[in-house]
């Protein structure tokens, strides 16, 4: 490599071009999946961790890293996936919510607000409070199906404009 | 590593001690998860309805995404060479830690949740202590599980109240459900050995003492699914633990294993 290695930035921003392949509208850094990025002299060493536990993207999502940093010159990527701390969707910036919600998928709900303590809650606890549209903004919803055409997706109906629509679970 | 390919590590079908309790110990949380996910993924195109068909495959690919990390973990616990794939398609049957409960056949819709409801409410709880651990590893991997597990909960315990509080075929049908499937139940709440022996790293997770707290949410579904729940008082099923698995593993397996062991080290 005869240029001057990229700086930790400039990685950063090349890496923030490179989009989910599941929802083109976000970048795999807003996605919270980049988490730290280290360069050596021909090398960059990315650290990423994954969404959810099984989600076939995430090979995808490392194939685009490398081919966005090997285009600028960079000769050798490397990544180490980290589990902890649990990828959570709170990570996923205010102006990439509303990208996602012009792209008709409704955006995560704080997590922080609405985790029980205890797991087994779930079993009680009421519905969660509708989901919005992200078409016409009505709270006339309800949930289809809570498992949706990827991992990190529910499926819900809007019943104000008659359309069905997704939305990035909170987790 | 003999050229068998039996691993010197695992006890196998005797009770004798165990060589490494952490790599057993690990097998034991994966077989869970690899064994459950791909019971669910043989739904996949033959779900009761579009959006179930989903569901069902959304929740394999967590548990085999589970599977997946823990066994890479296990392998290099071991330190044979192996990896998760290793691990996945070229034990046999006796060489899987799996709990009973999650190699049952499907059978209906009834059947494929309550196996899921029963192995859910066990497994926030079982994960939710585990990632209290001192192995920071196997912490982390239990911290992001239990979140995936916490859904699924949610999904199999409506579908419990559902079936159980619905019509009298699905009633009937849950009911025979948790009748067949109860004998698998105490298995999970079993401390053996090796339980004790990963105590040095740090894991100290007492499996006994979940079984009250599994009971109280599984005995608080039921009674709201008005399905009442089997006597305890009956042969309990154990075993898989220490490789002694029902006859439907190795069926199991065969089907799981039989692209990667005809074509090893094949890629596409």
């Amino acid at each position: 490599m005869t240029t001057a290695p990229l700086t930790r930035e400039e990685v950063l921003h090349i890496l923030d071009q490179v989009k989910d392949p599941e929802i083109p509208v976000i970048s795999v850094v807003e996605l919270g999946v980049v988490r730290d990025v280290a360069i050596g002299p021909d090398r960059v060493k990315i650290t990423i961790t994954p969404t959810y536990s099984g989600c076939p993207a995430i090979q995808m999502m490392q194939d685009d890293m490398r081919a966005a940093l090997v285009a600028r010159g960079v000769e050798q990527v490397e990544f180490e996936v980290v589990y902890a701390p649990a990828w959570t969707s709170d990570w996923i910036p205010a102006d990439a919510r509303e990208r996602m919600r012009g792209s008709g998928i409704a955006p995560p709900g704080s997590v922080r607000e609405g985790r029980a303590a205890e797991p087994l809650a779930v079993l009680t606890r009421r519905p969660a409070a509708p989901v919005a549209c992200p078409y016409c903004g009505s709270d006339e919803t309800e949930v289809r199906s809570p498992f949706g055409s990827t991992a990190c997706k529910a499926l819900h109906f809007c019943n104000a404009c008659r359309q069905p629509f997704e939305e990035f679970k909170a987790t | 590593m003999s050229a068998a390919g039996a691993s010197p590590a695992v006890a196998g079908t005797r009770d004798v001690p165990v060589a490494n309790p952490l790599f057993e110990y690990l097998l034991r949380v994966a077989d869970d998860r690899l064994v459950l996910g791909h019971r669910l993924s043989e739904w996949c195109g033959h779900g009761p309805i579009l959006e179930e068909d989903i569901a069902l495959a959304n929740i394999a690919l967590d548990h085999v995404g589970q599977a997946a990390a823990l066994l890479e973990l296990a392998g290099r616990v071991e330190g044979a060479g192996r990896d998760a794939d290793a691990l996945a398609y070229l034990r046999d049957e006796r060489d899987f830690r799996n709990a009973l409960l999650v190699e049952q056949p499907n059978g209906d819709f009834g059947m494929t949740m309550t196996r899921q409801f029963l192995f859910d409410a066990y497994s926030v709880l079982y994960l939710g202590e585990l990632a209290g651990c001192g192995h920071a590893e196997l912490a982390a991997l239990a911290a992001k599980a239990v979140k995936e597990d916490t859904y699924h909960l949610r999904h199999s315990g409506e579908w419990m109240l559902r079936l159980g509080d619905g019509t009298e075929e699905s009633h009937a049908r849950a009911q025979a459900a948790l009748d067949v499937l109860w004998r698998f139940t105490s298995e999970l709440f079993e401390f053996d050995d090796v339980d004790e022996g990963v105590g040095v790293h740090g894991i100290h997770v007492d499996r006994k003492a979940l079984r009250p707290r599994w009971m109280e949410v599984v005995g608080d579904i039921a009674k709201r699914a008005t399905l009442s729940l089997p006597s305890d008082d009956q042969p309990m099923a154990t075993g898989g633990r220490r490789g002694r698995h029902t006859e439907h593993l190795g069926h199991m397996l065969s089907d799981m294993q039989i692209v990667a062991r005809s074509h090893p080290g094949a890629s596409w």
